[in-house]
């Protein structure tokens, strides 16, 4: 279990260029949003807690200020602290995938991120991909190609699918194949989600694209 | 007018049933929106945590909860197993903390002092001849003669096969957000069974059930293991009464959740079979054993041979065999998929053994079966789609290189029918519609099967139609086990939709001029029958309610299923495998299943369900075990890294085929959550054996095992 602090919320707390996202990390999955570019040094980090302590998140666009202890995971405060129930506490500890959120533009475990390292980067949460009762293509497709059942993998995978694809636009089925092998599911669902993350790739590239 | 006639209509005149349409909670859950008990957060909650016993076998000798109660932040301490308590497994719950954050009621577990007396454990059930005084014998079956058949057979087959405890894992785990004020109980559970659940966590805290309201809109998988309240719901009310009433979210975490909630028995066997040249089985001989935990238990033995239950000849042997691990729990298809693998697999290796084609031995043995000719068809079927003919090759024979490829096959049965059900129906006079059941949706597609019924019945689309399940106030469904529920649900919806119908059609009669039975509700409107001219809007109509709604009830009994739905069904698989002989590594080409599934209400989610089950299918034969330590007394690999699933890259091509006939179709709703998880195991297990020519003998069969077979090792 990674529980180390990300570099790059000290060094580039206005998150990373999109070049800078693609040279970085592999595909999907939550170790990806731990990894930093070589050579760049981590800042001393300042001492916090144990006790509460006053933090602010930035999910799906607003600012959020709460007060959690240091070693509250960016998973539990956002379901706990901010009712955004979306992202699955699962395996707790970066194996599942199932509390997938894009965390400044990649896909991280938030299990396995303190709420206190993910301040100073946008979060996408599933919630906010899908706000205002439409759904975002890539869900849209999901529910198309029914690639779920239970739906307790499901917010994680389209979180996963959507980082996927902001990078891979048009991928081949293999490419889904190895790039949404950091979820995973119980029910079995994944024949449907292969189909459902080319659907969406297709949509997305007909503009369907909403965020 | 008489009693309707609820038979469903013809497969022709259907419009809604028989479509392929998306699930109606879908959108709630690929948005995060659709909350599952785990999600549900309360004002005041608290937050609970266990502490567990980390010995396999030991009697508490004393628990000391003061430094737990004295932490700032903590509103109730209960001890679950107190003094004099014998822990039978590890990971029992031995006491429960509630306090104001999930992290405070982690650090009062830890300071909780318990004192075990450890006694000695035995976890492990693999080698029967180890287990000494733990057997529990179950007593010998005997059928025919089996030692003169064996005496007259031409060739006899030996094999032993080991399938292991599987957990049920799943995703969303056990648990719930309860709250206990006054005399109600308010219960968020994660549940496969809404009715009955509030009425067992009652019993427990002797209370009446009328006091505990049950909901659940979502369930994040069960697969047979969440029917209860278990002690977890049972400590979470209690915590919240000590604690004011205010809500108590419990849920287990994942070692917990994979040490106790739920197993599955393992399944061991050595099988002899005596056989003609032309491959009948004329004789079956079989010593089962297995564990479901503290009692012994494993496969039943009345599952020996499985399907092909009319050899003549049997002489079958079960032993339970009594381990200190969590106990089992019903598991999608309690029983089938191991006894499928056992008895698949012996009558793979007499095939090879005779060096027949196994499609002829299956073929020639399903005499045997209650259903010869469905397997027959099945048989073909899937032996077409998997292009046996062209890819299959005698055992052993996959040609040069180290990547060998082979065929297998898996057959299974299953029941069926219907769980009691009620459902009510009301229709309001602007048009709208409820349908209320206290039943649940595992993912299975029941909400969506319900809206399709109640609209195939009363002329509407599924979007006309608000499905309200998922709690104790609506009226009672079943528990969702044994494939029973879209057979319960569908039809207590058919009979309550179609008793409201006949009440709007007396009402809008004199409207439309003639009697009420020559009225019909088509596309949206009441008309008269073949007569779209004469017709009202479903809204018009519904307004000559006035200010009255229809209420009307259904009841599916599961005694008199009236021809609508019916029990009983083949599948079989194949499956085509490729192993690296030099690795050991098994790689899933494709594995094709062919099911017959009767009255088949959406397609859609019918396919998702065989989907589903193929993988589950395909994470048993390559991935998932439970591994004891007899050291320790623990579960080494209660985590999501070791104890494995398959991932969207392990599962290679599925091809699903539901035998979707005229005859099938007359039989009515069959339940189809089970059938499909049966045979995969046997036909992966199968198809390695044809690949690399020998029989690895235990499933998963990982690269170590399958290395070990081809050096003539036991792995
Ligand atoms: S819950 Fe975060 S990866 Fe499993
Ligand atoms: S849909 Fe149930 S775990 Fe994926």
């Amino acid at each position: 279990m990674k529980r180390s602090k990300d570099p790059e919320s000290q060094a580039q707390p206005k998150g990373l260029s999109r070049r800078g996202f693609i040279r970085g990390v592999g595909l999907s999955g939550g170790a990806v949003g731990l990894l930093h570019p070589e050579g760049e040094a981590a800042p001393a980090p300042a001492v916090l807690g144990p006790g509460p302590v006053p933090i602010t998140l930035l999910v799906n666009g607003k600012p959020h200020k709460l007060e959690v202890e240091p070693r509250v995971t960016l998973l539990d405060a956002l379901r706990d602290r901010l009712d955004l129930t979306g992202a699955k506490r699962v395996c707790d500890r970066g194996t599942c995938g199932a509390c997938t959120v894009i965390l400044g533009g990649k896909a991280v475990y938030a299990c396995s991120v303190l709420a206190i390292d993910a301040q100073g980067k946008p979060i996408q949460t599933v919630e906010g991909i899908n706000a205002g009762g439409r759904l975002h293509p890539v869900a849209s497709a999901f529910v198309n190609q029914d690639a779920l059942q239970c739906g307790f993998c499901t917010p994680g995978f389209v979180m996963a699918a959507k980082a996927f694809l902001d990078r891979n636009p048009n991928p081949t089925l293999e490419q889904v194949r190895k790039g949404l092998g950091g979820n995973l599911c119980r029910c079995g669902t994944y024949v449907g989600i292969r189909q459902a993350v080319l659907e969406a790739a297709k949509q997305m590239r007909g503009g369907a694209r909403n965020v | 007018m008489s009693e309707p006639n609820y038979r469903w209509p013809a497969r022709d005149k259907r419009r809604v049933m028989g479509t392929r349409v998306n699930r109606i909670d879908g959108p709630a859950k690929v948005s995060g929106r659709g909350k599952y008990g785990s999600d549900i957060n309360q004002p005041g909650m608290l937050f609970a945590a266990l502490l567990t016993c980390p010995h396999a076998h030991a009697r508490v000798r004393s628990v000391d909860i003061k430094e737990a109660q004295a932490l700032k932040g903590v509103t109730a301490v209960e001890v679950m197993s107190g003094p004099g308590t014998v822990i039978q497994w590890a990971g029992t719950e031995v006491a429960a903390v509630a306090a104001l954050t999930e992290e405070i009621a982690r650090d009062a577990v830890r300071r909780i002092k318990v004192d075990y007396e450890v006694l000695s454990h035995a976890v492990k059930e693999e080698d029967l001849k180890a287990a000494g005084g733990r057997s529990k014998p179950a007593g010998e079956v005997l059928v025919g003669d089996p030692d003169d058949a064996f005496k007259k057979a031409d060739v006899i087959s030996e094999g032993e096969y080991g399938i292991p405890v599987l957990q049920h894992c799943c995703l969303e785990p056990h648990g719930q957000v309860v709250m206990w004020k006054g005399d109600t109980i308010e219960y968020w559970p994660s549940t496969q069974n809404v009715s009955g659940i509030g009425g067992d966590l009652a019993q427990s805290l002797s209370i009446p059930a009328a006091n505990v309201h049950v909901r659940q809109d979502h369930v994040g998988g069960g697969f047979g293991s969440k029917f209860s309240a278990d002690r977890w719901g049972v400590v979470a009310a209690k915590l919240s009464k000590a604690s004011g009433g205010r809500p108590v979210k419990l849920f287990l975490d994942r070692r917990t959740e994979l040490e106790i909630a739920g197993s599955r028995p393992s399944g061991f066997a050595r099988i002899r079979l005596g056989a003609r040249k032309d491959g009948t089985i004329i004789a079956w001989e079989s010593q089962s054993w297995g564990t479901s935990g503290p009692g012994g238990g494993g496969v039943a033995a009345t599952q020996l041979p499985y399907v092909f239950v009319n050899i003549p000849n049997k002489r079958v042997n079960h032993t339970g065999v009594i381990t200190h691990t969590g106990p089992a729990r019903a598991w999608r298809a309690p029983n089938h998929p191991q006894a499928s693998f056992l008895t698949c697999c012996a009558i793979e290796d007499l095939a090879a053994k005779l060096n027949l084609d196994p499609l002829e031995v299956f073929d020639r043995n399903f005499q045997y079966t209650a259903r010869p000719e469905v397997y027959r068809a099945q048989l073909r079927k899937a032996a077409e789609l998997s292009e046996w003919e062209k890819l299959w090759h005698p055992r052993g024979q996959a040609g040069p290189g180290p990547v060998k490829r082979g065929l297998g096959i898996g057959v299974a049965t299953w029941g069926g029918l219907g769980h009691a059900s009620d459902c009510r129906t009301t229709i309001h006079p602007d048009g709208s519609v409820e349908v209320e059941l206290g039943s649940q949706d595992l993912g299975t597609g029941t909400r969506t099967v319900i809206a399709m019924v109640a609209a195939e019945t009363l002329g509407l689309s599924v979007g006309q139609i608000q499905v309200k399940i998922g709690d104790n106030r609506y009226p009672p469904s079943g528990g969702s086990g044994g494939s029973t529920t879209v057979g319960g649900v569908a039809v207590s919806t058919r009979k309550s939709t179609m008793n409201a119908l006949q009440k709007l059609l007396e009402a809008v009669a004199p409207a439309l001029g003639v009697s009420a039975d020559q009225l019909e509700a088509v596309d949206g409107r009441i008309q008269v029958r073949g007569n779209p001219a004469k017709s009202l809007t479903w809204k018009a109509a519904c307004q000559k309610l006035g200010v009255k709604p229809i209420v009307e009830m259904g009841r599916n009994d599961p005694k008199n299923p009236m021809g609508m739905i019916s029990q009983g069904v083949g599948g079989i698989q194949i499956a085509d495998v490729s192993v690296d002989v030099e690795t050991g590594v098994v790689k899933l080409n494709r594995l094709v299943a062919v099911q017959d599934c009767g009255l088949i209400i959406n397609p859609k989610t019918a396919e998702s369900q065989v989907y589903g089950a193929c993988i589950m299918s395909i994470c048993g034969a390559l991935f998932e075990e439970r591994i004891m330590c007899q050291q320790t007394g623990r579960f080494l690999n209660a985590d999501m890294e070791f104890y494995k699933l398959a991932g969207i890259d392990d599962i290679g091509e599925i091809i699903v085929h539901l035998d979707i006939t005229p005859e099938h179709d007359a039989r009515g709703v069959i339940g189809l959550g089970e059938p499909p998880v049966v045979p995969g195991i046997a036909a992966i297990a199968n198809a390695v054996a044809n690949a690399i020519g020998v029989r690895v003998p235990r499933v998963p069969l990982t690269p170590d095992r399958v290395l070990a077979a081809l050096e003539g090792r036991r792995a």
